[in-house]
């Protein structure tokens, strides 16, 4: 395809990212960073590290709100992780749920957590696809370069 | 008359146990023309910084023996095992590192936690996410105790001459160099110009 369509497609991709709310401004800091720096590799540096990262404490949440008797305050502190990761990168859906997540930590309400465990989930593994979208669309772009 | 050196880059010591954290931090100070070292805990800060934990308080290594100066330490608050504030304590404890200044990031906007840190001597608290903005804030203290530090170097030869002089005679020409040594320290006192002004503010 065309580098011109590609283009196209990633830039609607972007904007739906920005007008649903999956990503915020600090999306957008980043992008400029990129810019700014020279440096064409940074984005997908972070946003690749990020969902390694996410991908390791969403494990560790199933694990523990798994046990007998769950231990709050490291589901709070995991979930803390969580949220300030996907603040830094800019994903707003994530660190929303994740502070809904943190409520019921608190609360100390085990069903509530795990509820809010597969929502934090399913908007990470839908930011995720988007994102590996971004990154290919990207990629075929710098190819036609 | 001293000059602060304005060709090698300052350099900042990054404190973050969150590696997508620790990528943004570093881009940020880079692309404000730090020279960066990052790493993942309190612990591996202070091994950096030459001292250990049980004897930071004895240990005499001189910030300036180091392989590589630290102009200016940023730390993460919230981190498992030596959190921000038990790494600021650590530094502000050690006769060799209390001048290097330390700034303190943190997600959460808690005025007690702000004040804490304040007090125990950082001089600065970022909110996360840290922006580019923030990093022009950086530069302002890494000047302002260049300054300090010269100023109480100064301060030391004075009073090293002053009492050898005291054993010779009093004479003419002594006290002229006094007040010329005096005229010195006045000079290295004013707030020596910032020569890089950052790209971004």
């Amino acid at each position: 395809m065309a580098a011109a369509a590609l283009r196209e497609q990633l830039n609607a991709l972007l904007s739906s990212m920005f007008a649903s709310g999956l990503v915020d401004d600090q999306f957008q800091q980043l992008q400029m960073l990129q810019e700014d720096g020279g440096t064409p590799g940074f984005v997908a540096e972070v946003v690749t590290l990020f969902c390694d990262d996410a991908d390791r404490i969403i494990s560790e949440l199933a694990a523990l709100l798994e046990q007998p008797i769950v231990d709050f305050d490291k589901v709070d502190a995991y979930v803390h992780q969580l949220k300030g990761s996907s603040a830094s990168v800019g994903a707003q859906k994530v660190k929303f749920t994740c502070m809904q997540f943190r409520q019921l930590c608190q609360d100390k309400n085990r069903d509530g957590c795990i509820m809010a465990l597969a929502v934090v989930r399913n908007e990470f593994y839908d930011l995720r696809n988007k994102f590996q979208t971004m990154l290919q669309l990207e990629q075929q772009i710098q190819a036609q370069q | 008359m001293a000059v602060v050196a304005s060709e090698t880059p300052f350099h900042v010591l990054a404190v973050d146990d969150s590696l997508p954290d620790r990528k943004l931090i570093e881009r940020l100070l880079k692309t404000s023309s730090f020279q960066v070292t990052t790493v993942d805990s309190g612990s591996k800060a202070l091994q950096f910084l030459g001292i250990h934990d049980d004897d930071a308080s004895t240990v005499s290594v001189h910030a300036h023996q180091l392989d590589v100066a630290v102009n200016l330490i940023i730390t993460d608050y919230c981190m498992p095992g030596m959190t921000g504030y038990d790494l600021l304590k650590k530094i502000k404890e050690s006769s060799s590192l209390r001048d290097i200044p330390v700034v303190i990031m943190s997600s959460e906007n808690i005025p007690s936690r702000i004040n804490r840190c304040l007090e125990e001597g950082a001089d600065e608290f970022f909110l996360k996410p840290v922006r580019l903005s923030d990093m022009s804030k950086l530069k302002p203290h890494i000047l302002k105790s260049r300054c300090r530090e010269h100023y109480q170097q100064e301060q030391q030869h004075q009073q090293s001459d002053s009492n050898s002089n005291d054993c010779s005679s009093p004479t003419n020409k002594s006290s002229s160099s006094d007040s010329s040594r005096k005229r010195k320290a006045e000079d290295n006192e004013e707030i020596l110009p910032q020569k890089n002004r950052p790209r971004h503010s």
